[in-house]
């Protein structure tokens, strides 16, 4: 008799015990998909019959928007939580390694990279989504788009393959237990979302401040974990044919500021604009 | 086979992008040897036969109260639904806010290729090759989708409506709707305006107004031209104008018939924004603006005196008051 009530007070505790653990919910987990794009103020140029881009003196950073608003709004919510784990992502060859260590400077608990030349956005997402469905993310945040090809599409792609709501565009994301309310741009204005985790945002402008990194975090991130995955097999659905300029601008039609009714008269009249 | 276009909606009216969308997919159909068809989720106050003005045949259209509100996973499934029912080889999308979550999950959902953002016509001499813009307007790539189904979206402004004298037949479709897993708390769009996204005419603002005390002059310009506004960066970190008025690299992305910038330098990130437009105007008193190597028409001069004298003759012009 005695003992079965010492087994049942056991069971009651264990239970409260469990109970409590659910409530505090496991550690929060991040995803943050980082790619490697041309400095904004590069030079656009192709070479090989205009099939590639020329990388020739060109300098290389983190998407902006990967690590302005994605990264930095993952690192503001660790800071909030310090239990939270950010991992960063990112598919591309060992050269890029050194983009990989500046983003961990930043911010960030360890790194996979995803050793494989990325092909086209399915190939990315499909990728990525892999390593999610290991690892079991809350939140898995991108840039809008890469200021490079301009896809914004990634995103997307991984919530479809996870089934996961994606929220898209976002400027604004806040969190209350599992449940995230998040602010995305629509025509003329903005819409705002709830959704339960686990959830897949892209990330713009509004999200976060940039940072600069400091040399603590620039000293830590050499050590931090850079783990190296061979990617799985997937066919791109696309690929890029060739590049082309646009055709250079006639040069500027100056007008003097004392007739700007001559402005507006070849607007309407040559231009045609209205 | 057919061409599957998506009319994007909001409040019950159909979008003007789609516009753009439906006369891009009746000319892919003419192109193929197909019909252009159409797919209009949620109730719609607009009469929907009109769309086949743009070359639409077909509308399909579920009128579902509970599709008023957009959903990317919810209009993914519907989409990808109508893609297979109606043997569609091609779907065309706007690449705007609500194409740019539904497409991704579309091309995923059928296993098909997207482009993104394109500017052009498809090339189907060897091959299904569209043109797109990439490197934030700077260059343009052909892309090609190996895929039987191919999925485009559109940029803004880079096809224009054609408007013929068709009439579109209207099939009213029911159909299972998913659970809505992401629940919309608000909707706040200022009423009244044209939306940036969208505009074919854009008037913008930079530093060289000095503060937002000064803005009369952009709106009243904007107003006069039936333009939208925008801003560049620092304007909108100063808070002089709200974030959504934003233009450039980190900001919104447009392409308008006529973008006049007035009192912005044109740094690059600026251009990355708007070098698409179609006509650029420059407004500037520094005659070294790096904005003046990207524009077509200029005058060197002070805003605040070159500026209202504009306003008042596209008033003249206009035979506005």
């Amino acid at each position: 008799m005695i003992s079965c009530r010492l087994s049942t007070n056991y069971f009651f505790s264990f239970l409260i015990l469990s109970i409590f653990a659910n409530l505090k919910s496991d550690v929060m987990k991040i995803l943050v998909c980082i790619s490697k794009t041309p400095d904004t103020t590069a030079k656009i140029s192709f070479t090989d019959n205009d099939t590639k881009f020329n990388e020739s003196g060109v300098q290389f950073i983190i998407n902006p928007y990967d690590e302005w608003y994605a990264l930095v709004r993952a690192i503001e919510l660790k800071e909030k939580d310090p239990s939270t784990i950010i991992h960063l992502v990112h598919v591309g060859p060992a050269e890029n390694d050194a983009i990989i260590r500046k983003a961990l400077a930043l911010g960030g608990d360890e790194a996979f990279r995803i050793n494989s030349h990325p092909g086209d956005d399915y190939y990315v997402a499909g990728q990525i989504a892999n390593l999610a469905k290991e690892q079991h993310y809350d939140l898995i945040f991108t840039g809008k788009e890469t200021i490079d090809y301009n896809g914004s599409s990634v995103g997307g792609m991984i919530a479809e393959l996870l089934e996961l709501p994606y929220i898209s565009l976002s400027t604004k994301f806040e969190l209350n237990g599992n449940t995230a309310t998040i602010t995305r741009e629509i025509e003329g204005g903005e819409e705002v979302d709830e959704a339960a985790l686990p959830v897949v945002v892209s990330c713009q402008k509004g999200m976060a401040e940039q940072r600069i990194p400091n040399m603590r975090g620039i000293m830590s991130a050499r050590t931090k974990p850079l783990k190296v995955i061979e990617p799985v097999a997937i066919d791109p659905l696309t690929s890029i044919s060739s590049f082309e300029l646009p055709a250079p601008k006639q040069g500027v039609k100056l007008i003097p500021a004392d007739n700007p009714e001559e402005l507006v008269r070849l607007l309407h009249e040559e231009a045609k604009v209205f | 086979m057919s061409v599957l276009v998506f009319l994007d909606q909001a409040e019950g009216h159909v979008k003007k992008s789609s516009f753009e969308a439906a006369s891009y997919a009746a000319k892919i159909a003419e192109q193929t040897g197909t019909e252009a068809v159409g797919i209009v989720l949620g109730e719609i106050k607009d009469d929907l036969q009109s769309l086949g003005k743009y070359g639409i045949k077909k509308i399909y259209h579920a009128a579902d109260a509970q599709l008023n509100q957009f959903d990317d996973e919810i209009y993914t499934a519907l989409i990808a639904d109508m893609v297979k029912s109606s043997g569609s080889n091609v779907v065309v999308l706007s690449n705007n806010f609500n194409g740019k979550a539904i497409a991704p999950r579309l091309s995923v959902r059928l296993k098909s290729g997207l482009i993104s953002g394109a500017v052009g016509l498809p090339d189907t001499s060897n091959g299904f090759k569209v043109k797109k813009s990439v490197f934030s307007g700077k260059a343009f790539a052909n892309v090609e989708i190996k895929t039987d189904i191919k999925i485009i979206t559109l940029n803004a402004n880079a096809f224009k409506v054609t408007e013929g004298s068709g009439t579109a037949t209207i099939e009213n479709i029911t159909t299972q709707i998913p659970r809505r897993k992401v629940t919309v708390r608000e909707v706040n769009v200022v009423k009244g305006e044209v939306p940036l996204a969208e505009a074919e005419l854009v008037v913008s603002g930079g530093r060289g107004l000095k503060g937002p005390e000064n803005w009369g002059i952009v709106t009243d310009l904007a107003k006069a031209l039936g333009a939208a506004t925008a801003c560049s960066r620092p304007v909108s970190d100063s808070g002089w104008r709200p974030h959504h008025e934003h233009v450039g690299q980190t900001g919104l992305t447009i392409a308008p018939n006529m973008y006049f910038a007035i009192g912005i330098s044109g740094a690059i990130q600026h251009l990355a924004g708007v070098n698409r437009s179609k006509t650029i105007v420059v407004i500037n008193k520094d005659p070294e603006a790096p904005f003046f190597k990207a524009a077509d028409y200029g005058i060197v001069g002070d805003a605040f005196e070159v500026v209202p004298k504009i306003t008042e003759a596209v008033k003249k012009l206009k035979g506005q008051k």
